[in-house]
């Protein structure tokens, strides 16, 4: 029988994990199944994320992509984009890692029952809200509605395309995809995500909405702007910021975010929260 | 009947429901509906830009063709929606092509009654830009963004 364990006794101590599998999501991005060595898994909440640590290589954060309700299967997806992370796309099954966390702040979809969920995702910033939207699916009684709007570059850059039709086959979610381009034998939008997302709102009550956003810094300041016009409260707006995160656990100043830290009070944070900072340069 | 029925379509479009009636019955003189089946061209780049579409039902691709891969598809465009600027700026031609993704039924606009009704009337004109632009500007803060080419990899 599985016991979960609900938190970590030492949060600077890694612990072992095996690779279970491994598959590629797209060129050059990987997601990996994660099962732990020494003692249970460990309870997340959608949002958060883990330090994974390539023996040899390096530690970096990466956000937990799989279901909240399972923990047992802890999944992350990786873009290869710098040393660790190239590591972490070539693991194969049985490798063993370190394993950090999960730390950080979460996206509060439980408390905002009864309301009309938003997802706003660019990019590879699906990964991070995968696990609120399998929690909203799980318990969609529970919601008015659910509405996702997603871009990427390109069809071949759409993460967790096969998964999205499924989501899509739903009668009971709204899912609206777009890409900056395409060749002709694409035949959904093309068009940026904010252009989507003011489609999305028009038939929906702007005062039921709760929105969660992960992309893009920039998609996330104009899509935060669409929501706006749209009449959604300014309270009811989350985002996810990513920073180089190092110790994951406010100590060591790298994620400082003005008064913040984002591996400590985010990544996810109350937009009106961090709006102010977010129009300043370079911070 | 059928100028009434255009009046109508174009009361409802959201670039034109903020004209008042005399100003619909106007520009109903220089529109008639269009009809386009899955996969026809609607305009080519170089062609003359004689007409503005207001989608009414339906999806356009807009593309540009290269000669060196297939063509990319830059923008789609759907009911509500507007298809085709070049009418309004010299030298009036097309600067992109057009394709039907879905059937598509629209209203056209005839770009030289446009112009001379404008001519005519500037307040009509000023009216006109002012109800437009703002959904051109939509369009050019959205390539901006693509432009920007958000979503590629950052390397660290």
């Amino acid at each position: 029988m599985l016991v979960v364990q609900d938190q970590e006794p030492d949060p600077m101590l890694p612990r072992r994990y095996r690779v279970r599998s491994t598959w590629a999501e797209l060129a050059g991005v990987t997601s990996v199944e994660l099962t732990p060595v020494d003692g249970a898994a460990v309870a997340f909440r959608p949002g958060q994320f883990n330090m994974l640590y390539a023996f040899g290589v390096g530690e970096i954060a990466i956000s937990i992509s799989g279901d909240p309700a399972e923990p047992q299967r802890l999944i992350h997806t990786t873009r290869s984009v710098g040393a660790v992370s190239a590591a972490l796309t070539k693991l194969c099954e049985g490798d063993m890692l370190g394993v950090r966390g999960p730390f950080g702040s979460a996206w509060p979809v439980a408390a905002e029952t009864g309301r009309h969920i938003v997802f706003v995702a660019g990019g590879l910033g699906l990964a991070p809200l995968r696990p609120a939207i399998y929690h909203v699916l799980e318990h969609r009684e529970r919601y008015a509605g659910m509405t996702l709007v997603y871009g990427a570059r390109s069809p071949d850059e759409l993460l967790y395309a096969e998964e999205i039709k499924t989501w899509k086959s739903r009668f009971d979610t709204e899912i609206e995809v777009t890409v900056d381009h395409a060749n002709p034998a694409w035949t959904g939008r093309v068009g940026v995500v904010t252009s989507c997302l003011d489609r999305a709102l028009a038939g929906i009550d702007p005062a039921m909405v709760s929105a969660f956003l992960c992309g893009p810094e920039i998609m996330m300041r104009f899509s935060v702007m669409s929501l706006a016009d749209a009449g959604v409260p300014p309270d009811r707006v989350w985002i996810s910021m990513e920073r180089n995160m190092k110790c994951a656990i406010g100590f060591c100043g790298h994620c400082q975010f003005g008064p913040d830290f984002v591996c400590r009070d985010g990544p996810v944070f109350r937009h009106d929260h961090v709006a102010p900072l977010l129009s300043m340069k370079e911070i | 009947m059928r100028i009434h029925g255009i009046e109508e379509i174009l009361s409802e479009h959201p670039v034109f429901k903020a004209f008042d009636k005399e100003t619909l019955e106007l520009l109903a003189g220089c529109a008639r509906n269009e009809h386009f089946r899955a996969g026809d061209r609607i305009f080519a780049e170089g062609d003359p830009a004689d007409k503005v579409f207001l989608l009414r039902h339906g999806d356009a691709a807009v593309e540009i063709a290269t000669s060196e891969r297939a063509p990319i598809i830059v923008e789609t465009l759907h009911a509500g929606d507007v298809l085709g600027w070049s009418w309004m700026v010299p030298p009036y031609r097309h600067m992109s092509d057009a394709r039907a993704m879905t059937e598509i039924r629209a209203v056209s606009l005839g770009a030289d009654c446009m112009r001379t009704k404008c001519d005519d009337n500037p307040a009509l004109g000023y009216q006109m830009f002012q109800n437009l632009l703002p959904h051109m500007a939509v369009r050019v803060r959205a390539l901006r963004m693509q432009v920007l080419d958000i979503y590629g990899t950052k390397k660290g």
